[in-house]
């Protein structure tokens, strides 16, 4: 395949940027999308130019480093994957593609296509935890029965990898499904219940003070997630946090 | 309870309930209406009373326009907020692949509401209050004291076409905006569960069904006066 990349090019994050044309031929349909970049960059390094920079870490869909957002859609036009699982055989021969890094004034650009995420870890850092007593008289966490549903439905909020597709799709970019999953996935275990309360209220008010929007239902970030986290869980924080604010 | 308009789940709770309150009042308004199809005589009964009552006219009368306003405020403040929050915009961006139309444009489809609310209060709200509370007729009756003025009123106004049509406008940005508005607002409060799929079938149906009804009213009116 013969392809026209439109790719986002930003020295660093005082730098203004702008989209740059790439042409690249012979690309495999069953490479992956970031070994089709790969492939660009030593092309780049060979003519003595400067390579695409973007993130990546276990190429698995697991760790949700790898971002971008592909002809107008996060993670590309695929569903239920990251960026690394999608393959070349989705465009096709002589397609021009848009390549752009997760916008959200949140998710400040680095350099070219990395995005910094830390918003996320800040959010977690407010109240995405349990706290757990070691002194000795440890319960063992199996030893505390579930019911089978709510044991799946926090396993399901749990999956969540924190990449941010949400933000990068929301119209808003609004971070309601990343922070409703965190929330969700200790809500609904017994262990999570202790500090529900101050949770909900840090985690949201963490997510309002770092910028994100707000949330619309538009249901956009539902269809892109990669780990298909539901809108249930945005509603059940919704719920969390009204409770909390009537108690606190 | 402190600062829970100022999050940003407060606030969506906050349009939510406005919402609501605006499906019940649409729901009997329509009612009302449709009742002037059905019987003039109806419509003239029911007209006054809501006219004249004073827990309407004093109590609910200024919640209503205090709800719309809300409404409207909120949701424009919500807006340049949200658009604000990503202030560099994607040179492509394919919305259409994951979420609706109607859901993307609330603002669009809620703005031209505003445009039509504007056009409804100059037909009908502001004469009405001229006539009860300006010239002092709580009456209701015609002018020649023959019967109530109500059915007559609605009549003549849906006589010229070019206001049929603006008002048919105005139903189908109504419905447009209810198609997403309707379970967007149960979302919001936090109301997901097993009965979410009944619902948005219901909000379909609450959507297109109250919309058409009223724009069948209007047509009803401007053809049976001619």
């Amino acid at each position: 395949m013969n392809l026209t990349l439109k790719i986002w090019r930003q020295k660093n994050a005082a730098d203004k940027g702008k989209l740059v044309d790439y042409q690249i031929s012979d690309v495999s349909p069953d490479m992956s999308f970031l070994e089709m970049l790969d492939v660009l960059n030593e092309q780049l390094i060979n003519k003595g130019e400067s390579p695409v920079a973007f993130d990546h870490d276990c190429r698995e869909g697991i760790c949700g480093m790898c971002s971008l957002y592909i002809n107008g859609e996060a993670h590309g036009p695929d569903r239920g994957i990251t960026t690394c699982q999608l393959h070349m055989r989705k465009f096709k021969d002589g397609d021009t593609i848009y390549i752009e890094p997760f916008r959200a004034n949140a998710f400040p650009v680095i350099r070219d296509l990395v995005v910094d995420r830390s918003a996320f870890d800040r959010i977690q850092h407010a109240g995405g935890f349990i706290s757990v007593n070691t002194s000795g008289n440890t319960i063992d966490a199996n030893a505390i029965p579930i019911n089978k549903h709510d044991a799946d439905k926090a396993f399901e909020a749990a999956t969540c990898i924190g990449c941010g597709a949400c933000v990068a799709t929301c119209k808003n970019s609004s971070a309601m499904l990343f922070v409703s999953a965190k929330v969700s996935q200790f809500a609904l275990l017994p262990q999570g219940k202790v500090e529900a309360t101050d949770r909900v209220l840090n985690m949201v008010k963490q997510m309002d003070e770092e910028g994100f929007g707000n949330c619309t239902n538009t249901g956009a970030c539902e269809v892109e997630c990669p780990k298909g986290i539901s809108l249930e869980n945005i509603a059940r924080m919704n719920r969390e946090y009204l409770k909390a604010s009537l108690k606190g | 309870m402190s600062g829970i308009l100022n999050s940003s789940i407060g606030r969506k709770f906050a349009m939510a309930l406005s919402a609501f309150f605006l499906m019940i009042f649409l729901l009997q308004h329509f009612i009302i209406n449709f009742s002037s199809v059905i019987s003039s005589g109806t419509f003239n009964e029911i007209s006054h009373f809501m006219g004249t009552n004073w827990l309407i006219q004093y109590i609910m009368q200024p919640i209503l326009i205090f709800g719309v306003i809300f409404h409207f405020v909120m949701g424009f403040v919500l807006e340049i907020k949200n658009n604000r929050s990503r202030q560099i915009k994607y040179a492509k961006n394919n919305g259409a692949s994951n979420s609706t139309w109607m859901s993307r444009n609330m603002i669009w489809s809620g703005g031209f509401i505003l445009v039509f609310l504007v056009i409804h209060f100059i037909d009908f709200w502001i004469p009405e209050i001229n006539v009860k509370y300006i010239q002092g007729d709580m009456s209701g009756l015609l002018a020649d004291g023959e019967g109530y003025r109500y059915y007559e009123e609605l009549t003549h106004k849906f006589a010229p076409m070019w206001r049929v049509a603006l008002y048919c406008v105005g139903f189908v940005f109504l419905s447009l905006h209810l198609l997403h508005g309707f379970s967007s607002a149960f979302q919001s409060v936090g109301a997901n569960n097993k009965y979410t799929k009944c619902l948005k079938g219901f909000g379909k149906a609450y959507a297109i069904i109250l919309p058409l009804g009223f724009i069948i009213i209007a047509l009803f009116h401007h053809f049976n006066a001619h």
